[in-house]
């Protein structure tokens, strides 16, 4: 008996947990702070600094929500989070949003019942060979020793890209990141293979990074971006256009720099509607006319973020790509804001 | 006169023993050189040391303490020590040692978890150390409920309530216990103080804090990481897994089938358990169970699971105590006419916990050490520290600073427990062996 009053209390405090989760953004607002799941420590996209201040790629987006939704880029809760926590986190409600280079899948999408509102970085599979190698193909890898991490979607890519291409390879599982620096650096394995904006930064603390090259292939298909719960669009809605404000802000040049000088008006409606001096979009959001203007403000637009985190001024040195604007032949396409 | 015997009629003067066997010479010979096998052991042992140590001492020292970023160590390195040298960038912990001790706890405050440290060791001293006064006590007996409110401020009211909680279970153990019977009387002395901290405490200390307010400025728990998480994690699991840990061992030896049950299977079943399931299920699995919103801290949930799992272990290093004692001392304290508090409180403990002392010891630092597993589950002690200092695009590639500084603090930590330990033991030593 006393197993079904425990069930019966579980159940409810499953249902209970439902109805609550449905107002994110009044819960946000009544909390005065964003709950944000960041990683524990990823080179370019999210890293404390010495004063504890975190900052980053992924960690600007939830900057950017904050100072949409609060209006204070510094009103966050960072929960720093593994890969084996994050998705427990979001779905329990410990964080309203989860920034966290998390790749979006089919499965993750549907199965564990999240909502990807989009796609703040095309990352895909790479390889780093020594130079003195010789090696200017992923093609001509036959017979080499992989560093490859164990448990990820790479591990799975290799043996695919392997497969297809009938040649052979030998695995050398490693932990992390650091490790597999120390490894490759001791020539443990010839190649070293993860997320190219992950080879790029290593290859980046090298003392002699010349030294090395990334191979022109790239194996897998890896598009980061946020995601929130199932189940409250109008947060998920929030969430996206809070992103799309800032790349649209980037292809109409709104910068943190000129921002003020543009929200007194222009001859451009879309810049107008972003800024909030036309039309009502921040009210059909739920929130107030200026909010894209606050994020331009706080974080600067995408190319500005992507500039100061990874781009070709940091030690990082990561070129657009993938990543710029579509009219620059990349990938990035916000839709109108109208 | 031809017989003459010569007899010495004074002492002569001693002498030096041969330089080969004293002083310094003697010594080396006696120790090092004393067999071919030895002096060949020794020779390789030298060498070896050698070997380790013409490759450290030059990367600790040829370092770099000012440097702002990886590269910049590796030039100021070079410049200095040639074009050749690799020497240590200790700039990182120059730069992060305050984040690697107090986490993200604002600095500001930082006297705070310094002030908690001293009066825990203030606290800790009289019970360590039986050579000094014994008011200290008084202290020891306040510290538990001081040095949290001063770790996590907000109102002086909680603590006050909290210690209101347990002056309810001593009142309401005093009345019952005369009026109805001692046995409603414990159960009402363990029932209702964990009523009143549930329901009463914190809406009467908010009550009293808006009336009359009292109290320093609220830190929360994810402020809290590097050595002030791994030593406020270990400090609560020593201190609490030691009481706990005795009273589970009495309860497996004891007749009464559903204490005895109980307690067994809650020790087999926790060291049947890896530590890291467990803070998984702390971590992962209460999310689910507790409704959104429940203030339920994930930092005092790591700590009831690793004192959990400290006791159960604690319990069977004091249960080896007990059996290591002969029947002779139960039944000489029976025969005394003790009755069983007493006869473990004057006999049968003092003893099996002396025995036991390296195995608690043992114990106190393996859970101290095992702190460091909850960087797995995303809580930023030195180890996760680390990760996210090397996250920083200026410290991205250092790795054995980082793990050299961690092992360092670590080492004085432990080698100090072992080190009491030893003194408890010879302090102890009674002559039974």
């Amino acid at each position: 008996m006393n197993k079904s009053v425990f069930f019966g209390a579980l159940a409810f405090v499953g249902l209970a947990a439902g109805a609550s989760a449905a107002a994110t953004l009044d819960d946000v607002k009544a909390r005065g702070k964003l709950n944000c799941g960041v990683n524990t420590g990823l080179v370019g996209f999210a890293a404390p600094d010495a004063n504890g201040v975190w900052g980053g790629f992924d960690v600007a987006l939830c900057r950017a929500v904050a100072a949409a939704t609060l209006g204070d880029a510094s009103a966050i809760e960072f929960v720093p989070l593994t890969g084996k926590t994050r998705f427990t986190a979001l779905a329990s409600g410990e964080i309203d949003m989860l920034s966290r280079n998390t790749t979006w899948t089919f499965s993750r999408d549907v199965d564990l019942k999240f909502e990807f509102v989009g796609v703040n970085y095309y990352d895909g599979q790479g390889f780093m060979v020594p130079k003195a190698l010789g090696v200017s193909s992923a093609k001509d890898l036959d017979g080499a020793t992989v560093c490859i991490q164990t448990g990820t979607t790479t591990e799975l890519n290799l043996a695919d890209f392997f497969r297809v291409n009938n040649i052979s390879y030998e695995p050398v599982p490693i932990e992390t990141n650091a490790e597999a620096q120390q490894q490759y650096l001791a020539g443990a394995c010839d190649v070293y293979t993860t997320d190219a904006s992950g080879l790029a930064a290593t290859r980046a603390t090298f003392e002699a990074p010349g030294d090395h090259v990334l191979l022109p292939e790239i194996i897998s298909k890896e598009p980061l971006g946020p995601l929130v719960r199932h189940g409250d669009s109008e947060w998920a809605d929030i969430v996206r256009w809070s992103f799309n404000a800032m790349v649209s802000a980037e292809e109409l040049g709104i910068t943190s720099a000129n921002v003020e000088e543009m929200a007194s008006g222009t001859n451009n409606p879309e810049i107008n509607r972003i800024l909030g001096t036309e039309g009502n979009l921040g009210e059909m959001l739920g929130l107030d006319a200026e909010w894209a203007k606050r994020i331009i403000l706080s974080v600067g637009n995408y190319g500005e973020v992507f500039e100061k985190n990874l781009g070709e001024a940091t030690p990082i040195g990561l070129a657009r790509g993938l990543n710029a604007q579509w009219t620059d032949g990349g990938l990035l396409y916000s839709p109108p804001f109208r | 006169m031809a017989n003459v015997s010569y007899v010495r009629k004074t002492m002569l003067p001693e002498k030096a023993p041969p330089v080969t066997s004293s002083g310094v010479l003697g010594w080396i010979r006696e120790n090092l050189f004393s067999t071919p096998l030895n002096v060949i052991l020794t020779l390789l042992s030298a060498g070896f040391a050698f070997y380790v140590l013409a490759s450290i001492l030059p990367w600790i020292f040829q370092s770099s303490w000012t440097a702002g970023s990886l590269g910049e160590c590796r030039e100021v390195i070079k410049a200095t020590y040639g074009p050749d040298a690799h020497g240590a960038c200790w700039a990182v912990i120059r730069e992060r040692y305050l984040q690697l001790i107090f986490g993200f706890y604002p600095a500001e405050l930082y006297w705070r978890p310094i002030l908690a440290f001293v009066l825990a060791l203030v606290a800790l001293a009289p019970v360590l150390f039986s050579g000094l006064p014994r008011q200290m006590m008084r202290f020891s007996a306040v510290a538990p409920f001081l040095v949290p409110w001063l770790l996590w401020g907000g109102t002086f009211w909680v603590p006050l309530m909290v210690i209101a909680g347990i002056a309810v279970g001593v009142i309401a153990y005093n009345l019952l216990s005369r009026t109805v019977g001692s046995l409603a009387g414990i159960i009402a002395a363990g029932v209702l103080p964990v009523l009143w901290w549930i329901f009463v405490t914190s809406p009467l200390a908010s009550g009293l804090q808006s009336i009359i307010p009292l109290g320093i400025e609220a830190i929360p728990s994810r402020s809290f990481g590097g050595f002030l998480l791994s030593i406020t994690i270990g400090l609560v699991a020593i201190t609490a897994s030691l009481p706990i840990g005795i009273v589970l061992a009495l309860g497996r030896q004891s007749d009464l089938l559903i204490v005895k049950t109980l307690c067994v299977g809650f020790i087999e079943f926790i060291r049947g358990v890896p530590l890291i399931t467990l803070l998984f299920v702390a971590s992962v699995l209460l999310n689910y169970f507790l409704p959104p919103g429940t203030d339920f801290d994930i930092i005092v949930r790591v700590m009831i699971m690793v004192t959990l799992f400290a006791s159960a272990y604690m319990a069977e290093v004091v249960r080896g105590g007990l059996a290591a004692l002969p029947s002779g001392q139960y039944e000489a304290a029976d025969a005394l006419g003790l009755d069983y508090w007493k006869s473990q409180r004057l006999i049968i403990m003092p003893q099996a916990l002396k025995i036991s002392i390296p195995g608690i010891v043992s114990t106190f630092i393996s859970v101290f050490k095992d702190t460091t597993l909850v960087s797995i589950i995303g809580l930023l002690d030195p180890l996760g520290l680390s990760k996210a200092i090397r996250a920083d695009v200026n410290w991205n590639g250092i790795v054995w600073e980082l793990y050299g500084f961690i092992a360092f603090v670590f080492f004085i930590f432990c080698f100090s427990m072992s080190r009491y330990s030893m003194y408890l033991e010879r302090k102890l030593q009674t002559g039974h062996r």
